[in-house]
């Protein structure tokens, strides 16, 4: 799970180009959105696709969205639950 | 119609950044592309929104900030732009994500922000100005179509303080593909074979104005008029338009002062040659391509030019062709054309 | 400034016409033009149905006529089929000179980027197809239709996103009322293109299926496209000339939402800006508009908005209102100067087209769109609205003459 956390950082960062920031500035329950990292609606977009691309997991509906992407945390959970190998 | 010029902001392949300072360390363009000395923009951007924006967006944003804090404006009452290419750096990663990813795994970004007019939306969104906000993309007449519209509306309302912006960006990859087309080759109709084509050098920049109806001493300069036309047949042509143009705005050629050549070097073409020695052998002469490079919207870094020449009533050296220092200088005109398509006047005014 | 400006030419294509009056029969009989895409060539033809125009490039150049140049892209094409049956519509042959300052002003989003985005690796490695980075640019289609049509006084490009030609022709009336031009030729174009396509569906605003204008499970927009041009002139023009006249535009106005760059404000503050200064400008009281053709392209965001702003003007009298989305698609920048040809039709044909598809009303708001053909209505005055990307909400009035 560590492992796959300190990826996701790494994933996010890259994806959503968050320049001046490094895995270690991001806490891993602290929201993304609104008041925790700023991200945005274009932003929870990047993010679908990541989880697709990078782990094969298709959103069945969007508005899942809003739970899975919480936080680093949460995206975790979500891919270890739902990732077929 | 007349329009003020109360503001500026330029970014430009000179040091064109700091409004207090003109011209002083002169630069010599690379070949064959220049990129824009650019500003540290984490002083204008808030980096949770610099990390998303391209090149042409983050220089547009923040010439179009420094603008406005120069004109003392903090929401303009319209927002106008022109760009001939658009977002080029975000088109083109859009573009090939589509086709490198055989169409899956696209992610909204980059495609978001190829539209022509993001620049223009993301000032609003920025500054929450819900006024009237128009982007034109024709060519190496979009700065102008967006100065005409701004002096409608100047004409409709003096009150009225216009955001009103130029600019267009230069990629690698764009210049590559546009050079194999020979789309840099200077206008040339006397090809002879074996041929190699003189090429203008490619640049880019973001220039903008805060425009308005209301007269300050601190004003800049003033634009008079703007006027357009589309492939003339023949010089003659030209020199007819140019004559209408003065004429419509009561004046004859002896009243300028300079005029400025959108030619690209001291070569020029055979269009520009002729008219320099026909009806502008007269006219004091100028250029600015050297400075800022060919791209659409260069026009706007003319007009720039132009507004600091009439505010400081000096000409630099590295501007002028042929001619001298006149005193008091009072009316520019720019004349630019490439590649004989497009052709534009502008008129400015010292105020 | 007191010039009053006309419409004396009308014309356009898309998937519900390739004319004015196959157009006005699609309308009529509520024959939509969305259907599963087969001239597009996208790995997703058979996921998004869209408003495709059923012929390949050589046949639409078969139809735009002999005068055009060798490597036309489909967006200019489009353009030149519609703008030729516009001036034709108002009375004029392309190439005959005008005694009166005739410009053109054009809208696209797309630009040459159908083709563009065929042969983008191909540029690089090959020669063959480096006339299509030349009609890449927006400007293309609008040099390309001054040409064959013979105009050269004036021309110019917008480019707003989905507000794109209702604003080409709110700065041709403009360019009237200030005497720079006394005809413009104004409107968009745009073909359909894996870029758009492909972009839209990264912002997951796509419906699978028929799309649904104002319903409450209304899932995204279907795309379209198509070109509409209208002949504006000076008043005093047509009347000393005794050509018909279809209508005035009365009102127009384009603000911005500046709340985000993909979607509208929650209480659709642009959207109401843009029709309360269109109607303030044509002197009209919200209970004379007869008709509003809505942008209601189907989105969650858009018709939820879009409904919240017509109640803040029109409550308690909401005039008859439906978006003709459901028809064409989504036509992007040529959906204002299409939308602003079916105003025109209601008006001269007393006609106020349905709102198609429609399956129930959204639960925030208090109208429901029309869903059957009018006719024999008396139509004054149409709203036809336009919000694009980047927040750029117009509208513009037009008013029987």
């Amino acid at each position: 799970m560590a492992d796959l956390i300190e990826k996701l950082k790494t994933e996010i960062i890259e994806a959503l180009n968050l320049e001046d920031l490094e895995p270690d500035d991001i806490d891993k329950d602290s929201p993304l959105f609104g008041d925790g990292l700023g991200l945005d609606s274009i932003d929870a977009l990047e993010l679908i696709v990541l989880l697709e691309k990078n782990y094969g997991i298709k959103l069945q509906d969007p508005k899942e969205g809003k739970k899975v992407f919480f936080s680093v945390q949460t995206m975790a959970d979500y891919i270890t639950a739902n990732q077929k190998n | 119609m007349e329009a003020y010029i109360s503001g500026l902001g330029n970014i430009s392949a000179q040091e064109t950044f700091d409004n207090f300072v003109f011209l002083e360390n002169i630069r010599k363009l690379d070949a064959p592309l220049t990129f824009c000395i650019e500003p540290n923009y984490k002083e204008f951007i808030q980096p949770i929104q610099l990390r998303r924006m391209g090149r042409i967006l983050r220089m547009g944003v923040t010439a179009a900030a420094k603008c406005l804090k120069d004109a003392g404006v903090e929401v303009p009452d319209a927002i106008i732009t022109g760009t001939g290419l658009g977002l080029v750096q975000d088109t083109e990663k859009f573009l090939t994500a589509v086709i490198e990813n055989e169409e899956k795994f696209l992610t909204p970004t980059s495609f978001i922000q190829s539209t022509h007019n993001t620049v223009g939306a993301h000032i609003a969104v920025m500054l929450k100005c819900n006024n009237y906000n128009f982007t034109y993309v024709h060519s190496n007449i979009s700065f102008e179509s967006a100065l005409l519209d701004s002096m409608m509306l100047i004409n409709e309302n003096s009150g009225l303080n216009i955001l009103l912006g130029g600019l267009d960006e230069i990629t690698d990859t764009y210049f590559k593909i546009t050079d194999k087309a020979g789309l840099w080759n200077k206008y040339n109709p006397e090809e002879q074979i074996p041929h190699i084509p003189e090429k203008a050098i490619a640049g880019e920049g973001a220039t903008y104005f805060v425009i308005t109806g209301v007269s300050k001493p601190e004003n800049y300069a003033k634009f008079m008029g703007v006027s357009t036309f589309y492939k003339p047949k023949s010089t003659g042509g030209i020199t007819s338009n140019l004559l209408k143009f003065l004429n419509h705005n009561g004046l004859t050629i002896s009243d300028i002062d300079l005029v400025l050549l959108g030619q690209n070097d001291t070569n020029g073409d055979s269009i520009y040659n002729s008219i320099r020695s026909g009806i502008l052998k007269e006219t004091n002469q100028g250029y600015y391509k050297h400075l800022c490079g060919e791209y659409y919207t260069s026009s706007a870094f003319a007009a720039w030019l132009a507004a600091n020449i009439l505010k400081r009533q000096v000409v630099p050296d590295a501007v002028l062709l042929k001619g001298k220092q006149t005193k008091p200088l009072k009316k520019i005109l720019i004349w630019n054309h490439f590649r004989n398509i497009n052709h534009s006047f502008m008129l400015l005014s010292a105020c | 400034m007191l010039r009053r400006v006309v419409v004396t030419g009308i014309g356009i294509i898309s998937s519900i016409g390739n004319n004015i009056s196959e157009t006005l029969q699609s309308l009529k009989c509520k024959k939509s033009g969305i259907s599963p895409l087969t001239i597009l060539n996208t790995l997703h033809k058979d996921t998004f149905p869209a408003g495709e125009i059923k012929f390949t490039n050589h046949e639409l150049e078969l139809l735009a006529g002999g005068d055009i140049p060798e490597f036309p892209t489909r967006t200019t094409l489009l353009g030149i089929i519609a703008a030729k049956e516009a001036y034709g519509d108002a009375g004029f042959k392309p190439g005959a000179s005008t005694s009166v300052k005739t410009g053109i002003v054009s809208a696209t989003t797309v630009g040459g980027m159908d083709q563009t985005e065929q042969y983008y690796f191909d540029f690089f490695i090959s020669d063959s197809h480096l006339h299509y980075v030349r009609t890449h640019d927006c400007c293309d289609n609008t040099q390309t239709i001054a040409e064959c049509l013979g105009i050269t006084d004036f021309m110019t490009t917008v480019s707003s996103a989905c507000s794109s030609s209702a604003n080409a022709i709110m700065f041709g009336a403009r360019l009237i009322k200030h005497g720079i031009a006394d005809r413009i030729i104004a409107g968009g174009t745009d073909a359909l293109s894996k870029f758009t396509l492909n972009g839209f569906n990264t912002l997951k605003i796509l419906d699978e299926k028929h799309c649904r204008p104002f319903s409450d499970d209304r899932n995204g927009l279907n795309l379209g496209e198509g070109a509409a041009f209208l002949v504006l002139e000076a008043e005093e023009i047509p009347v000393r000339e005794n050509r018909k006249i279809y209508c005035d535009i009365t009102g127009y106005a384009n603000a911005n939402d500046a709340y985000h760059q993909t979607a509208s404000s929650p209480d659709g503050y642009g959207p109401f800006l843009a029709m309360k200064k269109a109607l303030d400008m044509s002197g009209l009281k919200a209970g004379q508009i007869d008709y509003i053709n809505a942008h209601g392209t189907g989105t969650d965001n858009n018709d939820l908005t879009e409904g919240l702003a017509i109640e803040k003007i029109f409550l308690p009298q909401i005039p008859k209102v439906s978006s003709t989305k459901a028809f064409t698609g989504h036509t992007l920048g040529a959906a204002g100067a299409i939308e602003a040809v079916f105003s025109i039709l209601s008006i001269k044909h007393g006609l106020i087209f349905p709102n198609l598809n429609y399956s129930g009303k959204i639960n925030e708001l208090n109208f429901e769109p029309t869903l059957e053909l009018t006719e024999g209505a008396e139509v004054k005055n149409v709203l036809s609205n336009s919000f694009g990307f980047g927040g750029n909400d117009s509208s513009l009035i037009f008013s029987k003459y």
